[in-house]
């Protein structure tokens, strides 16, 4: 079972949704042998309907407490360039497509999204390359992530604050 | 004529007092060791509440109590602070009762909002953030850029200088912010007495920045 995991954190973003639901996106899914797709939709409008074949099966849900799970079972993520949603699954070391908002004011997730993708962590578009982009990456190129280094913050602040142990 | 000029005198003497006070507030270092420090952690939305949690995940029980200020429409940064404490204190049983609190302002700005009307919600913000503020009195205010934080770092300030507390301000930009600072940094850059950076192209654009690398 190869499954795809589309996730836009605590946002809402009705393109996305609507662009990997949408019947051609499924075929290209398919073609690339997934057999399942999980929608986490955040406080988006757009609900798709959820579906269960023999080849194929689409689930949708708004909010879970954790992605963990859902994070952990994907072979391809596709997440809106949310920090969180990038973080973690770079940490877990799944293959990552980021699709940019273009309708965020001054769409600052941009930086993060471009930075991760010429540091060669994972692959960005927009909703309308999306399709596209899907048929022509190739994912063994893709970099591990190394892991963020909060200890050396929290030397930082114990200095700074003169916390003495 | 004469009562005009004594006021406007003596408002501009205020505006020098106060301004000296900034400068002053602005250019002092707390020192002198401590066996603890109190915690204002300015929780915003989705993705800033995660980064500032990972952030204190590594701090030491000595950061007691922990106040939390998320924005009153702001349920999920609840739930991620509660389960965050929870696991803190099944991490280490050594910790008593894990000390922290959770308050609750209205938005500075929603996601969107025009500028025009976000100088009028941050403004109301600020009158409710001083009362709390003050009530807390912190030895340290940390934020990581949503638009709370913004009045809560004002009102931090302000406690030093009215002469009520000094309190020391640290400000860690998003790792979302690569190349350029949001606003809330661009604003707390001149405000805050660390100010971290994660990306290096930051670090070069503000060379008084900190830069430790990618911590979170």
């Amino acid at each position: 079972m190869k499954c795809v995991f589309v996730t836009v954190g605590t946002t809402s973003f009705d393109d996305l949704i609507a662009r990997v639901s949408a019947h051609d996106t499924l075929q290209i899914f398919k073609s690339l042998g997934y057999n399942r797709l999980v929608l986490q939709i955040g406080r988006g409008k757009v609900v798709p309907e959820p579906f269960s074949t023999e080849s194929f099966a689409l689930d949708v849900y708004r909010y879970k407490d954790s992605l963990k799970e859902d994070l952990q079972k994907a072979d391809l993520v596709i997440s809106h360039a949310g920090a969180g949603s990038c973080l973690e699954t770079l940490e877990k070391r799944k293959p990552l497509v980021v699709v940019v908002n273009e309708n965020l004011m001054n769409n600052h997730q941009l930086e993060l999204a471009k930075q991760l993708h010429k540091d060669g962590h994972l692959f960005y578009c927009t909703c309308s390359t999306l399709p596209g982009l899907l048929q022509s990456m190739d994912l063994s190129t893709l970099k591990c992530f190394p892991p963020g280094q909060p200890e050396k913050f929290s030397a930082f602040l114990d200095k700074v604050v003169g916390l003495q142990k | 004529m004469a009562s005009v000029l004594i006021l406007v005198a003596a408002g501009a003497a205020v505006a020098a007092l106060l301004a000296l006070r900034l400068w002053v507030v602005l250019h002092s270092r707390v020192l002198g060791p401590r066996q603890s420090c109190s915690l204002l952690v300015v929780a915003g939305s989705g993705g800033h509440t995660t980064e500032i949690l990972r952030l204190l995940e590594n701090l030491c029980n000595a950061y007691s109590p922990r106040h939390y200020i998320i924005a009153d429409t702001d349920e999920m940064s609840a739930h991620k602070i509660h389960s965050f404490e929870r696991n803190r204190s099944d991490r280490d049983p050594t910790t008593m009762l894990s000390e922290y609190y959770i308050h609750r302002i209205p938005r500075s700005r929603e996601v969107q909002q025009s500028w025009l009307s976000t100088v009028l919600t941050t403004l109301y913000s600020m009158w409710l953030s001083f009362p709390l503020t003050h009530k807390v009195k912190p030895d340290l205010v940390l934020c990581n850029g949503p638009g709370t934080c913004v009045p809560i770092c004002i009102s931090a300030l302000l406690l030093g200088i009215l002469g009520i507390k000094k309190v020391i301000i640290v400000y860690v930009e998003s790792i979302c912010r690569v190349e350029h600072l949001s606003l809330s940094g661009k604003i707390l850059f001149h405000l805050s007495d660390y100010f971290i950076v994660q990306w290096p192209a930051l670090k070069e654009k503000y060379p008084k920045s900190v830069y430790l690398g990618r911590i979170v």
